[in-house]
């Protein structure tokens, strides 16, 4: 554990040398330190502020601020489905419902088996298509529970 | 001779299998011998027909669709290479009614062209603009833009041309050129189409505003939503850069203009202008209190011209065919031309360009063909989660910033969310206040403190705990959020919760509304 944390610093260092000389440098860093671990954990929060002469209360203040910046790793795959009213209008809450069930997840949960984390979002553009889901970079409209169930079944089988 | 195939790359076409049919076809062209071209381009915005495949032929262009990757195979067998008939031909892409009925100015590219084409995007008329703005002062090009009548098509509808002549009137040995692509409306998908379809138009729009106030660094802030749309304007703006559009000196005219892309961190209240300045500088996305105006104290306290997608994307054209070709479409105040986004329940979902004065009733009946549950439609949200919802009985309100003002709704940035005769409304308003809760970002206290008061008010309304004296109360809270609200999320938000309890008050309990 110790050495992994260390490795997390080391990557971490290495994010802040890169992009901080660039104006407005904190999201660009957060998002590359997510890319490259998964999650902004905790323990790296002293080394962003450090390196970009900040305190760590502003950069807490930054972490916390945004949906996306998640502080606790995730599964292996993360389902996003959209709240917004245009799935609404077909049909995203019951979709959920089933989503939540089948997983047996809340949202912001990881399934036992670490393979998926589910997170709500609100609008992935795709409204034409409603009702939308992502997982991971990959977009899917006009989902359906048995589709979705298909897909579950692909996250689980593969990597 | 090789023949041009077209798959579309939009976001929506690949979520709906675009890629595995363009996979399919190219393995099958392989197989057969046949000698394709394909192209990934934007989406015409039909849809209810994506994935469509087209294929250039010399009647024109025809279109396949909605193809899945099982029916590649009978595709070749039919000899659609040659505009070969199935049952999935189109005929005539451009022919389709709902695409010809259209008046594409911002989007005339969009679906025909390969997005990240240069040699593609000159063919159809662009860098035309550019050209002319390099010729012109800068206060001219700013009064071309002024005249057009161009207006935000953020939503706010505030005069792009009199933001940039504020920040060409203003000193500084800085400026920026910012563009707003945090696109978090529901229903709204135009400025995801745009930069997926033809991100050079945003790209040429940002260079033109730029080169006309004097501003040599631009920055695109795209929503963490949209990864496709990334990827796009990045190898556009590479192919730019290498062409010597944008960089230390652009078009030989000794003027820099330097252009990246910055991706926000799911956050909504970063659509609004200066809380997505904060959020460029690397901070929280806290909304600042104006003045001072961005376009005085903007990005890192430097002028700013901070404009939508769409607003940015229009002023190729206008430079390029004068203002007042553009200006010669709309109505009243509103000129030119609006992307309508039909989204929701709606049979024909899709992207809809026409002027201003085309009616919800036209839109949402004649190109939306009704619901796709084949319900009756009950309301159509418009503008985005802060727009009202409008009974049908207002549906023949012309489609016009001010005309929406006076019946207290918004256009917005054009999106249309229908619903069929199933939603509760009292469900959706209690949704508005739930997700300014969640998208609140705390500077205020009407916002910050009252949605979530809304949230169990309506709660309270819906259980029907004490309901009369619940929206008297819900009534009062709202005209707090209204009135007393830092940015359009708190003081909007009363919006659609509203506009329910106005028009749909049998779905907040027996009794009839009063006052409302």
């Amino acid at each position: 554990m110790i050495l992994e944390e260390n490795a997390q610093l080391e990557a971490v260092s290495a994010i802040v040398a890169e992009l901080k000389q660039q104006d407005g440098a904190l999201l660009p860093i957060l998002h590359r330190i997510q890319e490259t671990l998964g999650y902004v954990p905790e323990m790296v929060v002293p080394a962003i502020a450090s390196g970009l002469n900040l305190s760590r209360a502003e950069v807490h203040g930054v972490i916390s601020f945004y949906h996306d910046f998640r502080r606790t790793p995730p599964g292996r795959h993360v389902v996003r489905i959209c709240q917004a009213e245009s799935c609404q209008a077909m049909g995203s809450v019951p979709l959920t419902e089933h989503v939540k069930s089948s997983l047996d997840v809340g949202f912001g949960d990881t399934t036992d088996d670490g393979a998926i984390t589910l997170e709500p979002v609100y609008c992935l553009g795709n409204c034409a298509c409603s009702p939308a889901v992502m997982v991971d970079d990959a977009l899917y409209g006009r989902m359906s529970a048995s589709r979705f169930d298909a897909l579950v079944q692909t996250m689980k089988g593969g990597k | 001779m090789s023949i041009t195939v077209f798959v579309p790359r939009d976001s929506s076409a690949l979520s709906l299998g675009a890629d595995l049919v363009a996979r399919a076809i190219v393995g099958e062209a392989a197989r057969r011998g046949a000698d394709i071209h394909l192209v990934r381009n934007g989406s015409r915005g039909l849809f209810w027909l994506e994935p469509l495949v087209e294929v250039a032929t010399p009647e024109g262009r025809i279109g396949y669709g909605p193809v899945a990757p099982e029916d590649v195979n009978a595709l070749f067998e039919c000899d659609f290479l040659h505009g070969g008939d199935h049952h999935l031909r189109l005929g005539l892409t451009e022919e389709i009614p709902c695409l010809k009925k259209q008046e594409r100015l911002t989007f005339a590219r969009v679906g025909i062209t390969d997005p990240v084409s240069l040699d593609d995007y000159r063919a159809h008329g662009g860098y035309r603009g550019l050209a002319r703005a390099i010729g012109m002062s800068g206060g001219d090009v700013v009064e071309e833009v002024t005249q057009s009548g161009l207006r935000g098509r953020g939503g706010a509808a505030f005069p792009t041309g009199i933001k940039w002549k504020t920040v060409l009137g203003t000193e500084a040995p800085q400026k920026y050129v910012v563009c707003n692509a945090d696109e978090g409306d529901s229903g709204t998908y135009s400025d995801r189409m745009l930069m997926e379809g033809d991100p050079f138009a945003l790209i040429e729009g940002m260079t033109i505003a730029a080169l006309a106030v004097g501003a040599d660094h631009g920055y695109i802030y795209l929503r963490s939503e949209y990864p496709y749309a990334k990827q796009v304007l990045d190898e556009a703006i590479a192919n730019a850069r290498d062409a010597g559009y944008l960089g230390a000196d652009i078009l030989g005219s000794g003027k820099r203009f330097e252009l990246e892309v910055r991706v926000g961190a799911g956050a909504y209240i970063c659509g609004e202008e200066t809380s997505l300045l904060d959020s460029l500088e690397g901070k929280r996305g806290m909304v600042r209190f104006k003045p001072p105006l961005p376009a005085v104290q903007g990005l890192f306290g430097r002028p700013t011209i901070i404009n939508n997608v769409i607003s940015l994307a229009s002023v190729p054209i206008i430079l390029d065919r004068g203002w007042k070709y553009y200006h010669d479409y709309g109505m009243g105040r509103s000129r030119g031309t609006l992307a309508f986004q039909l989204a929701g329940n709606v049979k024909y979902p899709g992207l809809i360009e026409k002027a201003f004065g085309v009616t919800l009733r036209e839109l949402v009946r004649d190109y939306g063909g009704g619901t796709a549950t084949g319900r009756p439609v009950r309301t159509a949200q418009v503008g985005g989660p802060l727009g009202a919802y409008l009974p049908v009985h207002q549906f023949d309100t012309p489609l016009d910033y001010e005309a929406f003002i006076a019946i207290d709704a918004m256009l917005g940035h054009g999106g249309i969310v229908v619903f069929d005769d199933t939603v509760d409304m009292a469900q959706m308003a209690r949704y508005a206040m739930e997700f300014c809760a969640i998208e609140s970002c705390g500077k205020c206290t009407p916002c910050r403190i009252g949605s979530p008061r809304g949230v169990e008010v309506m709660d309270a309304i819906i259980e029907g705990r004490d309901r009369q004296h619940n929206l008297a109360l819900l009534r009062d809270l709202c005209d707090t959020m209204l009135n007393g609200s830092l940015c359009a999320l708190g003081g909007m938000t009363p919006y659609p919760v509203l506009s329910a309890l106005r028009h749909f008050p049998q779905d907040f309990g027996d009794a009839p509304a009063k006052g409302a």
